[in-house]
């Protein structure tokens, strides 16, 4: 194929903290250009699908089920939520739900109610499709059975408007770890990709020694990086830590989103993992992930106050593909 | 007769050696096993009894470990502690930690509902 490419952005995601969940948006910044539809139609032959506009919101650990202290909320947070995705003068064409769906309890009975009371809440949202994968809240008790009988197979991947997206299970076994079986489904999973595709994995658990004392690890996320290395353009959305951060590593960007039930501490200044306390006068505060606001045009990121996120898919010279760069935080 | 003798001399020797090895040896390595002192872990859901230890540096000690009702873990990433503490089972981890401060280890082995609040601590000092 003739290179079309330069050093010129292509692709942008943008979105704002809204304090709700994360919405991605993925526009071509020059869709219109020759050179830049004609890259395109590369890519959609390489990757199977041409890349296209499109946004998709991250939404994290509802808990549902969950009444303890600190927070008094229970579904509040996650009803909030689906109303102002409801509300966005777009809809997003995707909702990536990484775990921790209901707060589990040893009575099956009850935590099936807490699934179906999670799905009614869930299904609310006017979006194209919601896509999930269990926190070892929804798994850990039974290895995953009933989530997949609610919610379906606990790893799967798809492809959307160009996008490979990567679920990927890290809680249904008794350690905190994605396991042989499922490395070696991955490494098969990647195989038909060149190395120039847009991945998105999203999970539970961080696949990287966050807080290890805190179980904020996966303890194989080691081989699943193994596995995305080769890959320029990847970025790991995942709950669990009930916060937002955001860290780097080789080509891949890992951004945790805030959780829909109560906020956990810094792990740099806490000396334990208890949840911050409940603010009556500001009940949504710490909570919820980053809602993106969708833009419309050629926007630059220099027009969003510094709590926005861009995620950019760039092209590089004589690489053929697209560079993944998230540019996110001061949140 | 003399190549007989040639033959026979080395293997005399070098078991007249190795028998020596074994009998310095063995009760260097006797003595510093004893020498090692051991603690007993019990766990439980949602706890380590005893849930802290005060260990010094650079000194070695056996951890035996032992559960009361499920399977739990032990995890502590500084000390390389990863091990699976079985029902009916005692699980031996022998550490030398090298670092003087207090060291947080879980259980990474899901045990209930209340599993992520299951910890210990060890105390290292100088």
């Amino acid at each position: 194929m003739k290179n079309v490419t330069d050093r010129r952005q292509f692709l942008t995601m943008l979105g704002t903290s809204l304090g709700i969940g994360v919405l991605y948006t993925a526009m071509p910044a020059a869709a219109a250009s020759g050179e830049t539809s004609e890259f395109f139609n590369f890519l959609g032959e390489a990757n199977g699908e041409r890349p296209r506009p499109f946004s998709f919101v991250q939404l994290s650990d509802a808990h549902v089920g969950f009444n303890g202290p600190p927070d008094p909320l229970g579904t509040k947070a996650f009803e909030h939520a689906v109303e102002l995705i409801n509300a966005l003068p777009q809809s997003p064409d995707l909702v990536l739900f990484t775990g921790d769906l209901t707060h589990d309890t040893e009575d099956k009975d009850v935590h099936a109610q807490r699934m179906k009371q999670f799905l009614e809440i869930s299904k609310r949202m006017k979006v194209g499709k919601v896509k999930y994968v269990p926190g070892e809240h929804d798994a850990g008790l039974d290895g995953g059975a009933l989530y997949r009988e609610f919610m379906g197979e606990s790893y799967y991947s798809f492809d959307h408007a160009g996008v490979h997206f990567i679920a990927l299970d890290n809680v249904s076994r008794a350690k905190p770890e994605v396991g042989p079986d499922q490395l070696a489904w991955l490494k098969k999973d990647l195989a038909r990709f060149p190395k120039t595709a847009p991945i998105v994995v999203f999970t539970h658990r961080p696949l990287f020694d966050l807080k290890p004392e805190w179980e904020w690890f996966t303890s194989d996320g080691d081989d699943v990086m193994n596995l995305l290395a080769p890959y320029q353009n990847v970025t790991v959305l995942y709950g669990h830590i009930h916060r937002e951060h955001d860290h780097t590593e080789g080509n891949a960007r890992h951004l945790a989103s805030r959780s829909l039930i109560f906020a956990f501490p810094d792990p740099e200044q806490a000396q334990d993992k208890k949840p911050l306390p409940f603010d009556k006068d500001h009940p949504f505060r710490n909570l919820g992930g980053r809602l993106i606001k969708e833009v419309e045009g050629h926007a630059s990121v220099s027009s969003f106050p510094i709590d926005q996120v861009q995620l950019s898919l760039r092209e590089f010279h004589e690489i053929n593909g697209v560079q993944q760069i998230m540019k996110p935080i001061h949140l | 007769m003399k190549n007989k003798l040639k033959t026979i001399r080395p293997i005399h020797l070098a078991t007249a050696v190795i028998a020596l090895i074994l009998a310095v040896s063995t009760p260097r390595s006797v003595r510093a096993d004893e020498s090692v002192k051991t603690i007993d872990i019990t766990a439980k859901r949602f706890e380590f009894s005893p849930n802290q230890i005060t260990l010094k540096k650079g000194e070695t000690v056996k951890l035996r470990l032992t559960t009361a009702d499920v399977t739990h873990g032990l995890f502590q990433r500084t000390f390389k502690i990863d091990e699976v503490i079985e029902p009916g089972k005692t699980t031996e981890v022998t550490i030398t930690p090298q670092t003087a401060g207090t060291f947080t280890t879980i259980c990474d082995h899901f045990c209930g509902v209340n599993h992520g609040s299951m910890k210990m601590t060890f105390v290292v000092t100088e």
